[in-house]
């Protein structure tokens, strides 16, 4: 979609500028002139709301870094000197631990938002690869960072996840301690979780670059999936995108701050305010609530399949969960993007959207909870239906929703009639005819 | 009071399953009515403050460490004694004279000796023990958890910790065997602990300070005061969180407004 800038430096200093370090024609035809189809609807705004967040993140983790002392037996007590005693630490530290959370619901609605309107199809497969990577880095940044308050979910959430690697078979437990630095979560493991969670968001901001310069390629995708044929299907970025984004984006902080400052330890664990133990397990280990389908997908796996056991099994479902989205773009055959025009595929999304979150509420409770009981045991505990179960349920279709629905609806589903052009589509008869 | 305490105990009586009593089973926090409760427009009352402080320093401070908190920190905006002629607490009259009260050990001196010395505000609260062996050792083994942060460490919040207080008139279910210096508490995780009822009438005489109203010190008022002390201990800048929160969501819905029509004006002579 990039055409010929349109850019015309007036002053003299930019003309000097442009004929040496070409930067404000690049900001101008990439956020001013930028063609964007005239149709893009809210679901379009999450890509801006990211960015403020990645900003808003880094900001305050680099003040917060600042008070933070990442020491075993500092940890907990100065990120409490930061809410209680350095000014504003109060509010830094409530941006910061619910800026976590909202960028994870950020990115859920946009990735979901991907998932829907196929923009992981050709030719934007490197656009949405690149995405899965912010995806796993900012997994592996939120993960570092929890563990830096050094309380009791701080310790053990690490020790859980930390122990993970070691179902690697042969190097599993070397390579946990390497990890760890020592023989268990420990002084050592702090000091590098603390260097990795300040390196790792500025590896992201890296490639955020490389994803913004992948969409400025292509251009953005649109609700009917349908390219861009004429200038009458676009409008320049400037100023249509950027007071609807800006509102779209005003609107969910406003949400954002609700929680900051009025429900600033919803989205939090209890135990968390209670300082790291290694000697005293907590009852019930839950991570963050950004993981837990991914925590479901792990503990659904409780059965050994050939030589792998049920451990390496859990780990295998867990990361190819996410690691199937990497080859998404080709085991969707479909040649139709938006499933806006894919009446069967469109359904199944849905299951699979309330199939994601079923998994998180499994995650969050206790494996063996039963949902539905039906009579009891022998020994007179209660059995039925348990949360294993539906876990296992909701994983077979995670899979077989990427593995088996998506290849095969593509030659089995009949798409309904796509509109002739974004303009059509907008206009429906007003539109002017793109020249056959 | 004590008649709806039993009416309500017999209650559980009858609904607790035999199933239901079974060692481990945790009863939910009775709720109850705070002048905090309202995450928007929520406060504390001074008065209540300074009694529950009163609780803490003459009955939990025997066994539990406030290690997060400064004396100070009674004397800042919001706590129990802050008092507008005194923006800094290290000047406010009433928190010096608590910090007199408290003895501190200091130093090394030029000699290299540790002293000891009267409290000052900018101190911190001492801790009842030397460390957490020494805790242990004179409480059964069981260590009395740091109150700092007790509301926001427990799931149950401040009406964990008021039912905590005053859960001890329960009957001992038939499968719970108590050794000595345990206690049965059905608010308390496994129902077992090893501290014992602590907010009996007569434990405390409420100091009446100018202006105040005089209140009796019943086992219920000592909880629903500690509690609150304990709440404001655990987040001491929750009303300026909540007052300045208001301010920026009444900011961030104007902007969103402004935007809102921004965009409509915009777009408004185009179809999408």
């Amino acid at each position: 979609m990039s055409g010929p800038s349109t850019y015309e430096p007036k002053t003299g200093f930019t003309r000097w500028l442009d004929s040496r370090l070409p930067i404000v024609r690049l900001g101008w035809d990439s956020f001013v002139d930028f063609p964007t189809p005239r149709n893009l609807n809210y679901w379009w705004t999450f890509g801006g709301v990211l960015a403020i967040f990645l900003v808003l993140q880094i900001i305050t983790g680099v003040v917060l870094a600042m008070h933070y002392v990442p020491h075993v037996d500092y940890a907990f007590d100065s990120v409490q000197r930061i809410i209680r005693d350095v000014p504003f630490g109060w509010l830094l530290q409530s941006l910061h631990a619910n800026g976590a959370s909202f960028f994870f619901i950020a990115v859920y609605i946009h990735m979901f938002r991907g998932l829907y309107y196929g923009s992981y199809k050709a030719p934007r497969e490197l656009l949405w690869i690149l995405g899965v990577v912010i995806y796993l880095l900012m997994m592996a940044t939120g993960f570092l960072g929890y563990t830096l308050p050094w309380g009791q979910m701080s310790f053990w959430g690490a020790t859980v996840i930390t122990n993970l690697f070691g179902a690697i078979p042969v190097i599993g437990q070397s390579f946990t301690e390497w990890l760890w630095g020592g023989f268990s979560v420990g002084g050592a493991t702090l000091n590098r979780f603390f260097s990795l969670h300040y390196l790792l968001p500025f590896v992201i901001a890296g490639v955020v670059g490389l994803h913004i310069w992948a969409l400025h390629v292509p251009g953005n995708g649109n609700p009917t999936g349908l390219d861009v044929k004429t200038k009458n299907d676009t409008l320049p970025f400037h100023p249509y995108y950027t007071v609807k984004d800006g509102f779209a984006i005003v609107a969910f902080l406003t949400i954002f701050v609700g929680f900051v400052f009025f429900y600033p330890n919803a989205l939090g664990h209890a135990d968390n305010s209670i300082p790291a133990d290694a000697l005293v397990t907590p009852s019930h280990i839950v991570p963050e609530w950004y993981y837990l389908p991914f925590y479901a997908i792990l503990r659904a796996i409780t059965f050994d399949i050939g030589p792998i056991d049920a451990k390496l099994g859990g780990v295998i479902a867990m990361f190819g969960s996410i690691g199937i989205l990497f080859i998404l773009p080709w085991l969707d055959t479909s040649p139709v993007r938006s499933m806006r025009y894919r009446p069967i595929a469109r359904w199944f999304f849905l299951i699979f959207v309330v199939a994601c979150l079923a998994l998180g509420w499994c995650g969050a409770k206790n494996p063996d909870d039963i949902i539905i009981a039906m009579g009891s045991d022998a020994e007179g505990h209660a059995t039925g239906f348990t949360v294993l179960t539906f876990a296992q349920i909701l994983t077979a279709y995670y899979f077989a929703y990427f593995l088996v629905i998506l290849p095969v609806l593509g030659f089995t589903e009949k798409p309904k009639k796509r509109p002739a052009s974004i303009e059509a589509s907008v206009l429906g008869d007003k539109a002017v005819q793109p020249a056959e | 009071m004590t008649f709806s305490r039993i009416l309500a105990a017999f209650a559980v009586l009858l609904m607790a399953s035999p199933a239901l009593a079974a060692e481990g089973e945790q009863y939910e926090p009775e709720s109850h009515e705070w002048s905090f409760s309202s995450p928007v427009f929520g406060t504390f009352d001074p008065d209540e403050l300074q009694r529950g402080f009163q609780v803490y320093q003459e009955v939990c401070a025997a066994c539990h460490a406030l290690g997060q908190m400064s004396i100070r920190n009674l004397g800042e905006a919001g706590g129990p004694f802050y008092d507008p002629d005194y923006p800094n607490p290290n000047n406010n009259e009433v928190v010096r004279q608590i910090a007199a009260q408290y003895i501190i050990e200091d130093g090394p001196d030029e000699f290299g000796e540790m002293f000891e010395r009267a409290g000052v505000p900018a101190d911190r609260f001492p801790s009842p023990y030397p460390n957490q062996q020494a805790a242990r050792a004179s409480n059964g083994g069981a260590y009395p958890p740091d109150l700092s942060l007790i509301v926001k460490a427990r799931g149950g919040g401040a009406e964990y910790v008021r039912s905590l207080m005053l859960g001890y008139d329960y009957e001992l279910p038939e499968d719970v065997t108590l050794r000595p210096g345990q206690y049965y508490n059905p608010y308390f995780p496994g129902g077992v602990l090893a501290m014992g009822p602590q907010l009996v009438d007569g434990r405390v005489s409420y100091t009446t300070r100018e202006g105040q109203a005089e209140v009796e010190a019943t086992p219920e008022q000592m909880a629903h005061d500690v509690t609150a002390f304990l709440t404001w201990a655990s987040d001491p800048h929750a009303v300026e969180r909540k007052r300045t929160g208001l301010a920026v969501m009444i900011f961030m819905l104007i902007f969103c407004g402004l935007l809102w029509f921004a965009y409509r004006e915009v777009w408004a002579n185009l179809e999408h």
